[in-house]
């Protein structure tokens, strides 16, 4: 399975959030993320943040975690970026691109890149919450769950959910047959051009000349888009083929998944305990503005005990359920 | 009432010229263990598929005449409700695998159907015991190999104890330990509770001594209907590639009745007085042991995983492979491959065999350069072709001569098939056009190495393979082979390796290795008890005809 792929993958791993029930877990991770969304202190946010990364790491997660947190920097740059040429806000100014027509003054204002900087802080954290409960929440346990509330939503989401590792699995496949096919071996596009193999992948070229002419990325962008339409167009046979399996398996009859009874584990009372408590927390430290953070029209930020307080209790209150570490092996 | 009934059913799939069925009218009675049998795309997978209802309802197409099942008529009732009776399992278990994990995945059934907490858990274990897979119960499903993904899918079939189960090809993907595994189960389940089975098979040699019943389909007709042993007299004269390798045995020797076992092969043997003299029961798996194993660091420990092996390409010798001490260890994982030591000859075929997970096709793709060796050293003077199993995954184009040059197709004997699609064409052709690929347009390559070339191949099929392996290697080429059929390695390798937890635990001439197993054995090797190296049914024959080796007729 590709890097990416296992990015979203559940597997059953020895770790306390990994022993809670699917619920449990998804609530905990949600509560996690709210804490993040209810405040603007850059303290508190980047407390939360170190939070998650290291509740991943005691999941034995991190390493997934970290590739995550990649893609998510990427996707945090352009937020910055561009909050800072489109908003108006502000007052501390620091450079003036001038009269831009129709979009005004081209003011860049302190504040701007402050806030675009909470915000992408925000969406980092949402995306690692996600991130963590797709690695450590059961999905079939949750698409139970959801098949007692509602049936089409949960053989959707079945449907997704499978077909995700299968055309993972086919394009890991195809790519290795690719990368198989001798070099310089000549294939004959659609268009009567011809197809040397270049780097384990086939481009288009002429015929068995070496293409080195052709730029890496052009090779590699031209391989890929071949790759990823052979996948797309084997898709939707792989796709009847699931949706028949899930026929003779009885998923269109629509009954409700039966409810289990089952115990609570000490790591069901323990997580679920957390998420009541960062869910009090954040609550009451967004009602006594505990940690008080404004950015527009100038960048206040009260005192910064209150955030580290808030912040280290977030943590804690996160955290605590992983130290105890009995009865969690698979 | 009969379990299954088919009225004058034909069939067409959708925008498809010739039906795939064709005025097909059978009963198969309850408890009855019934094994259908041809050569591929005659039909076989669509009476399955009509049996259970998916065709008309989910394949569309035109539909013609009546089917059954345990007294409802598919046609009026879906295949959900269908699904209720009977346990499905098709060739691909990649795509029967809908959930998670693998526990999910068998209690998905039975939660479909209603069944009540308690019962799904008890469900769940039962089926998992019965078919040994507890151990795989918390894993998830992406992680399974193939075979291990074939039993799951099986259990998740079985899993709401379905009172007819259809299978299709389920012993492709299994080695042959596991395949031999699978029919006792089926057996088991045959004779305890009284499940009706309908099994689709191209190893027939596998599965004939547990059925009560064949059906042979032609053209998707029912060519031949009856017991086994009228069957392979029907084949012996009628369809003389449905034949099991013992029943050839048998026909060359001029014996008779034609067997459909071992047990009865032999004892059969044995009335005549044709039983070689100096046979002993078949050895067991031991006895792989005591073969000059080529791997002299086996149970060596690396010293770092951090160290890397290495590739040479080029070799001076001109030795095609060399590996020495070669490892393969995943990262946070165990070791696919530890210490192997090989040396192929120029033109030498040989046969990679060994139980799912032995790490044949590790070896095969670090041969290809697919894989890095983390530690050993790799050498060849040469290009190593690797054919993938799934042919279907070298095609990207739409149209066969876009895959390869006139002058190639015309040299794989698939020049008429240019304008074709490439999935639309036979597994054999496919296969010889993947081939193809892989071996190129220019020099051929030095070597051919193929992973489970024949799953899903009938026998006609394979014996155009193992034609043109043997022909490549009288060309020079060295042929690798990885490969779960002893029928297919005797027929086309000079030499076996037997791999065992990423070790060669064996390595010989293939009529040495071949013909001394229990699991890793020919039927006719089987039935002659190893006497004279005997794998195929034709040096068989050879052999009880020769008076010096077989004891006088009493």
């Amino acid at each position: 399975m590709s890097a990416a792929a296992r990015m979203f993958v559940y597997k059953r791993l020895a770790s306390p959030l990994h022993g809670a029930r699917a619920g449990v877990g998804a609530l905990w991770c949600v509560a996690l993320a709210l804490s993040a969304l209810a405040s603007d202190s850059p303290i508190v946010l980047s407390l939360v943040l170190g939070a998650i990364v290291v509740a991943a790491a005691l999941a034995g997660v991190g390493r997934e975690l970290a590739r995550s947190l990649r893609v998510a920097a990427i996707v945090a740059v352009p937020i910055v970026a561009v909050n800072v040429l489109v908003s108006r806000e502000g007052l501390t100014v620091f450079a003036r691109l001038g009269d831009l027509g129709p979009f005004g003054q081209g003011d860049l204002t302190v504040e701007a890149i402050v806030y675009g900087a909470t915000i992408a802080l925000k969406v980092t954290i949402l995306m690692l919450a996600t991130t963590l409960a797709s690695l450590a929440v059961d999905p079939d346990e949750l698409l139970r769950a959801a098949r007692r509330l509602s049936f089409r939503s949960a053989l959707t989401a079945s449907l997704a959910t499978r077909m995700l590792p299968v055309l993972a699995g086919d394009a890991r496949r195809l790519a290795d047959a690719q990368r198989t096919r001798p070099p310089g071996s000549v294939t004959r596009g659609g268009n009567g051009r011809h197809l040397c193999r270049y780097a384990g992948t086939c481009v288009e070229g002429p015929p068995l000349s070496p293409p080195s002419h052709l730029s890496r990325a052009y090779v590699h962008a031209h391989a890929r888009t071949t790759l990823v339409s052979a996948v797309v167009a084997s898709s939707l046979d792989r796709a009847l083929d699931v949706a028949a399996t899930l026929e003779l398996r009885g998923f269109a009859h629509g009954r409700r998944a039966p409810r289990q009874r089952r115990a609570w584990s000490r790591h069901d009372l323990a997580f679920a305990t957390s998420a009541a408590a960062l869910a009090a927390l954040t609550l009451a430290a967004h009602l006594a503005d505990i940690a008080p953070f404004r950015i527009y029209p100038e960048v206040h930020a009260g005192a910064p005990g209150g955030a580290l307080a808030l912040g280290s209790a977030l943590v804690l209150i996160a955290l605590l359920p992983f130290a105890d570490r009995r009865g969690i092996e698979p | 009432m009969s379990a299954l009934a088919f009225e004058h059913v034909t069939y067409h799939y959708p925008g498809a010229d010739r039906p795939a069925l064709r005025d097909v009218t059978l009963a198969i009675e309850h408890g009855e263990l019934c094994v259908l049998a041809g050569l591929s795309g005659h039909g076989k997978s669509t009476l399955l598929r009509a049996a259970c209802g998916l065709a008309p309802h989910f394949h569309g197409g035109s539909f013609a005449g009546r089917v059954t099942l345990e007294g409802l008529d598919t046609r009026e009732h879906p295949p959900a409700r269908l699904g209720e009776l009977t346990g499905v399992l098709f060739q691909d278990p990649e795509t029967q695998l809908v959930m998670g994990s693998v526990r999910a995945e068998l209690a998905l059934p039975l939660e479909s159907r209603g069944h009540g907490a308690g019962e799904v858990a008890r469900g769940v274990e039962e089926v998992a015991l019965a078919l040994g897979i507890d151990r795989l119960l918390d894993r998830s499903t992406h992680e399974l190999s193939g075979g291990e993904q074939q039993r799951v899918a099986l259990a998740a079939a079985l899993a709401g104890r379905p009172r007819v189960v259809l299978l299709d090809e389920p012993t492709s993907q299994l080695d042959p330990v596991a395949g031999d595994e699978l029919i006792g189960l089926l057996r088991r389940l045959n004779q305890e509770w009284d499940t009706t089975i309908v099994l689709c098979e191209h190893r027939l040699e596998r599965c004939l001594s547990a059925a009560d019943r064949v059906i042979a389909m032609h053209g998707g007709s029912v060519a031949h209907d009856g017991e086994p042993a009228d069957f392979l007299r029907w084949a012996a004269r009628e369809a003389p590639a449905l034949m099991t390798p013992g029943a050839k045995l048998f026909s060359l020797a001029g014996l008779a009745a034609a067997p459909v076992g071992v047990k009865q092969a032999r004892a059969t043997l044995r009335r005549e007085g044709l039983l070689p003299a100096a046979t002993e029961p078949a050895q067991g798996p031991g006895r792989a042991d005591s073969y000059p194993s080529s791997n002299g660091t086996g149970g060596e420990k690396p010293r770092s995983r951090r160290r890397t092996g290495s590739r040479v390409i080029g070799g001076g010798d001109g030795v095609p492979v060399e590996v020495r001490g070669l490892w393969f260890e995943i990262p946070r994982g165990p070791a696919i491959l530890r210490g192997l030591d090989l040396r192929v000859q120029p033109g030498q075929t040989i046969a990679l065999m060994g139980r799912n997970g032995a790490g044949k096709s590790t070896l095969l793709r670090l041969l290809a350069g697919l894989l890095e060796p983390t530690r050993g050293r790799m050498q060849t003077s040469g290009r190593v072709a690797l054919l993938l199993q799934n042919p279907g995954d070298y095609f990207l184009r739409e149209r066969v001569g876009q895959e390869l040059s006139v002058k190639a197709l015309e040299r794989a004997g698939l020049a008429e098939l240019a304008e074709r699609n490439p999935r639309d064409i036979s597994g054999g052709e496919r296969q010889r056009l993947a081939l193809a690929i892989v071996s190129g347009e220019g020099e051929p390559p030095a070597v051919l190495a193929l992973d489970e070339p024949t799953r899903g191949m009938d026998r006609e099929g394979k014996a155009e393979l193992a034609a043109e392996l043997r022909r490549r290697a009288g060309e020079g080429q060295s042929v690798i082979v990885a490969t779960h059929d002893p029928e297919f390695a005797a027929s086309c390798a000079e030499r076996a390796l037997l791999l065992a937890d990423g070790r060669i635990v064996a390595d010989g001439d293939t009529s040495e290795l071949l013909s001394g197993g229990w699991y890793f054995a020919t039927e006719t090797a089987r039935i002659l008890g190893g006497a004279g190296g005997a794998l195929l049914p034709e040096q068989g024959a050879g052999l009880l005809q020769a008076p010096v080796l077989v004891e006088a007729r009493p």
